[in-house]
Parts: structure tokens; C-alpha cells; sequence
């Protein structure tokens, strides 16, 4: 799959960006630790920080943004999967 | 990869270390064949034990080792011990090893038309991590106190506190479960990407269906076992408090760890997988049923498309119904009824197998051969599982029935005069394309008509000591005044098991006489029209001389116009 | 002998537009998700069960030691997409540059994690301590098994693998492709582990 040299500038200029704001978000991740939430609402903030990294790296690092539906299908069908195995278990075990 | 280098390979690498998918499939077999009848032989100690509760065993007992057996009866532990190794051995060396490593792997690519997997090196190791997770396994009887014996379940805090065999169990289970996840991804990419040109997934085979949904099942559940498995082992080797809850006391001492774990933990990471791995027994079994039904009846299945879509339907809901295993551990009503709703649900594709697979028997020309037997008794044996397998389903029956015999009788059901049937109807199918031979139809005969008889005389009974409050893994039922009236059914039970080892030995024997000394046919001796049926008998390396195109559906058979009563997949024009 | 040979290593199946080895490594990951989702699982049960009485990650972890660790994943994950980026303009050299700098850098990983181990063994902090600290261990431990293993292909991939380029460049690149999605998936898994454990 050979790119023409200005499709390579241009995704490695997205790259730099996508880093850019990894590092921003990283800084926000910490820095959101500081401030004093209960328990609750602190797993949602800093769950929910974390989810836009990982979107970030899936879809520019791993390209998912223009993957074929094969691969995005298996992923969601992984993604409710894995939602049951965070939620039953924890309802179950009242 | 080309065929050409084929005959160039040393003994060992096309031999040993094959990546070819038909001598990998054969190794998968051959040694899941003896797992299972390792399995076997520890049943027959055990059911022996039962009828005969610390009475010596005759002539065997001695070998079994002055730690297991003193003067050849069979000590408590050890009795625990066969118990748990013989559910793992069935399960994960035996009949999943079979079914899909087995037939999986050698017929699946053929029935696609590819030369072999996507990737044949993957596979080469898929095997031999199997191999060597099976010898752990074994190994694990000759360590001190003996192999796992809290069930093959494991359940913590029993088994977090048992002996170093358990360490070894959980060691063999990381590498079957990793075993089971690399060859999960190669049957999921070659299903997807190397069927012949024609083959859609309308077309495909039920078997092939069925491989692909069970792959998806091993590759999404069997994480958290392994995931359970490395937490049991971190309570056991470093002294963690996963499943280990605060204030446990051990033979008058509270134990001195950190507390505060939850045993109920292990449970859902173990059922998540358990549950979705019922299916992976049973959807094999089904696709090897549908094609020996299709081709012996000389009709297409009924009901194809309902069937595929089924599977997918109970693949899905596969994952949404574990917790029925615990039915017992304190759950609230809500989620109780949850994993009830999901239950009966599932319940629902199972039926339409089963029953788009006995109208498919309707006006058929059915052919009864050795397969064809084993492939119909199949139908009214899963159905006894399945049936039983309802009141199980449901909470409040669920209340006297769980743990005892009656679950021993609903899954035996399935999985033995169920699956293993299914599997054996598979051999006595195949055989022919992997060796060039048929196997003999008069020793498959005795072997089919006694093992039927034997393994109901095994099973049956055990449903009446269930409903009797008989609770499974007991070394001897006779302590308990309820389980004194059924314990005749235990002497007659060991008779009828008895007979179902020794109507093994026909097969044994067929099996390997047929392999050397059968009787030679052609290419495709039951008249079949799937692609595996136009390779040479045995496939050379890559398979096909000329790679094949797809024309029609698996089920051609007794198309009006034609001069045959079959159609192959791959015949191009009209006749 | 046969003439048929295994389809789509380098050309995509026309249907799904993937090759095997893509589609051969997202099933992985998928796997390994659900693997990582057990651990999650896990924690979400302890520490639910626990109520009150579980720690603040914070109190008891370096978390500068962890931040450290996290840009250098990050940084990691740029290193290797370029690498792949560079062969996609057949510039092997800039490949095996920026390989190595993955390489390095999850060597990096590591030894600030053997520092953050270290530590806490020096003050007899061990998983047997309490269910925190247990499951810290053993997700970070998974964690870096699974680093280590991508260390163990990525140095393959830059030293003896990297002769495939010359032989079968397609199916190169499509190598390079699959070890930079694991390696992403191994970023991604820490930068959950990152605020669960260390910040909450």
C-alpha cells in the first residue's frame, strides 16, 4: 500500500496533533485527580478522560476511523461483551 | 505456501511439527481419543467405588498406589481427584480437543475448498500447546497429594486451599485456554477469507456455520477463565485474598491472609466462560449430525437458513445466561429472574435444531448406516438433555435439584450419548477421506447398539437419584439415610458402565484394523456433495489439484432433473 | 501436488477489504479485551465489596512515576505508527529508526516499572497485603507481560524479520501493521489502568 508523499505529511502532521492532545489530556487526567470529588463522580470523570484518549488512539493510531465493517462489527460485538462483564456480575453479587 | 516442498520435509517437521491442517487434525484426534478413554477408565474406578462404597477393587485396585488405593480401595481424595481430572479431561483434553481440533481442523478447510488454515504455523503450535497443557494436566496425579480434586470447577475456597495439584491444574488450563484462543483467530480468518470462489456463506456447510460460531464463543469467553485461573493461582503462590473473604477458619485456625475477597468473584469469571463452553461442546456435534443427516437421507436439510440463523442467535445469547449456574448463591429475585428470562430463552434455538433436523428425516430415503445411527440416536439424546436441562433452568426447581444427580444426568445426556455420539458418527463419516477405507459396518453396529443401550443404563438412573436428593461428588452415598433407597441404581449403574467400556473395544479395534486392512474405496464412497468429497483419499498437501468454484448449496441432494440423486457443490453444468 | 496457495496474506479479501493478518490480529485484541475486561471486572467487584475501607490509588502509588510511564507509552505508540508510516513510503531506514525507538522506549517502560516495584518490595509491600495492592500487582504485572511480549516481537520484527521487506514488502508492511495494533492495545490498556489504579 504505497502512499504518496503528501498523504504521509499529512498523517503525520495528525499524528502530532493526536500526541499533542494525548499529552493535554494525560496533564487533565492528573490534574482532575486534585480536585475533590466523591468517589462516584470521580471513577465517571476520569473514566470518561481516559475513554476520549483511548478513541483518540483507536481511531488514528489504529486507523479504526476508516476500518472496514468486518473489524468494527467484531469490535462492538466485543464492546457489549465486555459492557455485560462489568455490569452483571457486580449486580449479581449483592 | 505451495505444495511443492512437501515431500522435501524431514520426517520430523512432516510428521511432528505438520503445519499441515490434516495431520494436525488427526493429531488433535488421536490424542483427544485417548484422553477420552483415560477419562473412561477414571469413571469406571469411580462408578465402582459407588456401588461398592470402600470395597477393594478387584485386580485393578492394586495398581492404583498405596496413596491412592491402600489394598485397592479407593481413599476419599483420590476418589475427588478422579472426580475433578475426569471432568477436565472429558471437557478440555477430550471432547472439545475432538471436535474442534479434530474435525475442525481437517475438515473445515476442505468443505471451504482452501489448501489449508490461514495460518498453518499458528495451528502447528495451537496443537502442540494442547499437547503439552495435557501431559501438565496428567502429570498432575503423580505430585504430592495428588491431582486437583475441588471439581472441575474449582471453586474457591476449597480450591484455593488444596494441594500443589491444583497449582498444576491451573498451569495446564493457561495453556489449553491459550491453545484455544490461537486456533479460535485462525478459524475465524479462514472461514471468512479463504472459502473458494461461489462458496457464500448461504452455501456454506452447517459444519462449517457451526465451527465459526464456536470459534467466536471460545475467542470472546475464554479470557476471563484465564483471567480467573491467574487469580487463583496469585491467591494460591502469592498469598493474595481475590476470592478469599476476611475471617476464614481452616480446621479450627483463621487463616492468615488480607480478606476481603469474594469467592462469588471466581464464580462469574469461571461460568462467563463455562456457560458459552456448553455450546462450544454441542454446536460441533450439531454441524456433524446436520451433513451425515443431509447426505444419508438423500434430501436437503429442512429449515437451513433457520438453523444458521439460530446458532447465531444462541452464540449471542450464550454470553447472557451464565449465572444460572448459581442460581443457589444468594442473588436477588431481580437478577434471579434475569438469568431465568435469558435461560428459557436460549432454550428456544436449541428446539429449532433439533427439530428443523427431524423434519429434515421426513421422506427421506434414509440409508442406515454405522454414521447414519449414530447421527440419528443423537436427536432423541439431546433432547433428553436438553428437557432436562429446563427444570435446572428455573430458579425454583433449581432449589432441590442443584448439585445433585439430576445435573450429572442433564449434562451427561447431552455431552455423552450426545455429543460423543455425534463425534463418533463423525469418525466412522470421515474416516474414508483421511485413510482412503471404510471402517467395518458389522463391528460398527455392535459397537452402536451397545454402547446405546449402556450409556442410558449409565445416565437414566441418575435423574431418579437427583429427584431423590442424591448430591453429586460423594465418595460414598450410603452416609446419607435419603440416598440409601437409590443406591441399588449405583450397582446397576456400574454394570451398565461396565458394558459401555467394553462396548468400546469393537471400535478400537475397528478403528485401527479398518486404518491398515479396510475395505479401499473412492474418492467419495457415501455419494456426498460437499467440496471435501471431490479430494483424494487422503487429501495430498494443498488439498485440491485444480482449486474448485461453488455453484450451488451443501444440500443437493435428489434434485428433480438430475440423473443423480446428489449434486456436488462444484459440478458446474447441468447433467 | 496442488497449485492452490493461501489467499490474502498481503491482498485484502474482497469482501471484508482486510488481509488475514489484520483480521488475524483484531480478533486477538478483541481477546485480549475481554481479558483485560475479567481484571476490570475484578476490581469493579472488590472494591464494591470493600465500600469505604478501599485505599485512594493516589495515596499509596507513585503517581509521577506512573504519569512518566504513560507519555512514554504514548510517545511509544507515535514511534511505532511512524515506523509503519515510513514503510509506507519505502523508507526502510526511518522503519528501523523509529522501531527502535519503540524499542527503547518500552525498554523505558519497564525499567521505571521495576523502579515502582522495587520500591514498594523494599517496604515489604507485597500483592498479599490487601486486595488493593493485589490487584495493582496483578493487573500492572499483566500489563507488562504483555509489553514484554511486544518488546520480543518488535525486536524481531527490527533485527531478523526485517529481512522479509526485501523478499515480500506488502506482506512486511501488513506485519509491521499487525505487531502496531497490538502495541496501541497495550498504550490503550494503560491509559485505563493509568487513572483506575493510581488516581481513584
Amino acid at each position: 500500500m504505497a502512499h504518496s508523499q503528501a498523504d504521509y505529511q499529512k498523517h503525520v502532521r495528525t499524528y502530532i496533533g493526536v500526541f499533542l492532545a494525548l499529552a493535554v489530556l494525560t496533564a487533565v487526567t492528573v490534574g482532575v485527580s486534585y480536585i475533590d470529588l466523591s468517589t462516584g463522580p470521580a471513577i465517571i470523570l476520569a473514566v470518561f478522560i481516559a475513554s476520549i484518549k483511548a478513541s483518540l488512539v483507536m481511531a488514528f493510531f489504529m486507523h479504526l476511523l476508516n476500518e472496514k465493517q468486518v473489524i468494527t462489527s467484531l469490535l462492538l460485538l466485543t464492546a457489549f461483551f465486555f459492557g455485560v462483564l462489568m455490569i452483571l456480575p457486580v449486580l449479581t453479587s449483592g | 505456501m505451495s505444495g511443492d516442498h512437501a515431500h522435501e520435509l524431514p520426517f520430523w517437521r512432516k510428521h511432528i511439527f505438520s503445519v499441515d491442517h490434516k495431520t494436525i487434525g488427526v493429531q488433535y484426534a488421536i490424542t483427544a481419543l485417548l484422553f477420552m478413554l483415560v477419562g473412561l477408565l477414571m469413571m469406571l474406578i469411580m462408578r465402582w467405588q459407588l456401588a461398592n462404597p470402600a470395597q477393594a477393587i478387584p485386580g485393578i485396585g492394586n495398581l492404583l498406589g498405596e496413596a491412592n488405593a491402600p489394598g485397592g480401595v479407593v481413599l476419599p481424595d483420590f476418589y475427588n481427584q478422579l472426580g475433578a481430572m475426569h471432568g477436565t479431561i472429558m471437557i478440555f483434553l477430550g471432547v472439545v480437543p475432538l471436535a474442534v481440533g479434530g474435525f475442525g481442523n481437517y475438515v473445515m478447510p476442505l468443505q471451504i475448498g482452501a489448501p489449508d488454515m490461514a495460518f498453518p504455523k499458528l495451528n502447528m503450535m495451537s496443537y502442540w500447546v494442547y499437547f503439552v497443557g495435557g501431559v501438565i494436566m496428567l502429570a498432575s496425579f503423580w505430585v504430592t497429594g495428588g491431582a486437583a480434586q475441588s471439581g472441575w470447577t474449582s471453586y474457591p475456597p476449597l480450591a484455593n486451599i488444596a494441594s500443589f495439584g491444583q497449582t498444576i491444574w491451573l498451569i495446564g488450563m493457561i495453556f489449553l485456554i491459550t491453545s484455544s484462543l490461537l486456533g479460535s483467530v485462525n478459524f475465524i480468518v479462514t472461514i471468512l477469507h479463504l472459502r473458494v470462489e461461489g462458496l457464500t456463506f448461504a452455501r456454506l456447510p452447517f459444519f462449517v456455520w457451526a465451527q465459526f460460531i464456536t470459534s467466536f464463543l471460545l475467542l470472546l469467553a475464554f479470557p476471563p477463565l484465564e483471567v480467573a485461573g491467574i487469580l487463583q493461582l496469585a491467591d494460591r503462590v502469592l498469598h493474595t485474598s481475590f476470592f478469599m473473604p476476611s475471617g476464614l477458619v481452616i480446621s479450627g485456625e483463621v487463616l492468615d491472609i488480607a480478606g476481603g475477597g469474594n469467592p462469588l468473584l471466581y464464580q462469574h469469571l469461571f461460568w462467563f466462560l463455562a456457560h458459552p463452553e456448553v455450546y462450544v461442546l454441542i454446536l460441533p456435534a450439531f454441524g456433524i449430525v446436520t451433513e451425515i443427516i443431509a447426505c444419508n437421507t438423500r434430501k436437503p436439510i429442512y429449515g437451513y437458513k433457520t438453523m444458521v440463523n439460530a446458532t447465531i442467535f444462541l452464540g449471542f445469547m450464550s454470553f447472557l445466561v451464565w449465572a444460572h449456574h448459581m442460581y443457589l448463591v444468594g442473588m436477588s429475585t431481580k437478577m434471579s429472574m434475569f438469568f431465568q428470562i435469558t435461560t428459557m430463552i436460549i432454550s428456544i434455538p436449541s428446539v429449532i435444531l433439533l427439530t428443523s433436523l427431524l423434519l429434515s428425516l421426513w421422506g427421506g430415503a434414509i440409508r442406515y448406516n454405522t454414521p447414519m445411527l449414530f447421527a440419528l440416536a443423537f436427536l432423541p439424546m439431546f433432547a433428553i438433555g436438553g428437557l432436562t436441562g429446563l427444570p435446572l433452568g428455573l430458579a425454583g426447581a433449581d432449589i432441590h435439584l442443584h448439585d445433585t444427580y439430576y445435573v450429572i444426568g442433564h449434562f451427561h445426556y447431552v455431552v455423552a450419548p450426545g455429543t460423543i455420539f455425534a463425534l463418533f458418527a463423525g469418525i466412522y463419516f470421515w474416516f474414508p477421506k483421511v485413510t482412503g477405507r471404510v471402517m467395518n459396518e458389522t463391528l460398527g453396529k455392535i459397537h452402536f447398539f451397545f454402547s446405546l443401550i449402556c450409556i442410558n443404563g449409565v445416565f437414566m438412573p441418575m435423574f431418579m437419584q437427583g429427584l431423590a436428593g442424591v448430591s453429586r461428588r460423594l465418595w460414598d452415598p450410603t452416609q446419607y439415610a435419603h440416598a440409601q433407597p437409590t443406591q441399588p441404581l449405583n450397582v446397576f449403574i456400574l454394570y451398565a458402565a461396565i458394558g459401555l467400556g467394553l462396548a468400546q473395544i469393537p471400535f478400537i479395534i475397528n478403528f485401527f484394523w479398518s486404518a491398515f486392512k479396510g475395505k479401499q474405496v473412492d474418492n467419495n464412497p457415501w455419494q456426498a456433495t460437499t467440496l471435501e468429497w471431490i479430494a483424494p483419499s487422503p487429501p495430498p498437501h494443498g488439498n485440491f489439484s485444480k482449486v474448485p468454484s461453488v455453484y450451488r448449496g451443501p444440500y443437493e441432494y435428489s434434485v428433480p432433473g438430475q440423473s443423480d440423486d446428489f449434486w456436488l457443490q462444484s459440478d458446474e453444468g447441468k447433467k | 501436488m496442488s497449485e492452490a496457495v493461501i489467499k490474502h496474506i498481503a491482498d485484502p479479501h474482497p469482501v471484508t477489504g482486510v488481509t488475514n493478518s489484520k483480521l488475524g490480529i483484531w480478533c486477538f485484541i478483541a481477546s485480549e479485551v475481554m481479558l483485560f475486561g475479567g481484571l476490570f471486572s475484578t476490581y469493579i467487584l472488590l472494591r464494591t465489596g470493600a465500600g469505604a475501607d478501599w485505599p485512594i490509588g493516589s495515596d499509596l502509588l507513585n503517581v509521577p512515576l506512573a504519569t512518566l510511564n504513560t507519555m512514554i507509552l504514548i510517545t511509544s505508540s507515535i514511534t511505532m505508527v511512524m515506523a509503519w508510516a515510513s514503510l509506507t513510503i519505502n523508507k526502510f531506514g526511518a522503519y528501523k529508526k523509529y522501531m527502535t525507538l519503540t524499542v527503547l522506549l518500552g525498554v523505558a517502560f519497564l525499567i521505571v516499572k521495576s523502579f515502582e516495584y522495587g520500591m514498594k518490595f523494599e517496604h515489604h509491600i507485597y500483592p498479599s497485603k490487601n486486595n488493593f495492592y493485589a490487584i495493582y500487582f496483578v493487573m500492572t504485572g499483566l500489563h507488562v507481560l504483555h509489553v514484554i511480549g511486544g518488546l520480543v516481537v518488535n525486536l524481531y520484527l527490527l533485527l531478523p524479520g526485517s529481512k522479509l521487506w526485501h523478499k515480500a514488502p506488502e506482506q512486511f508492511m501488513g506485519r509491521i501493521e499487525a505487531a502496531g495494533l497490538y502495541w496501541h492495545f497495550v498504550d490503550l490498556v494503560w491509559i485505563f489502568l493509568f487513572p483506575t489504579l493510581y488516581l481513584l
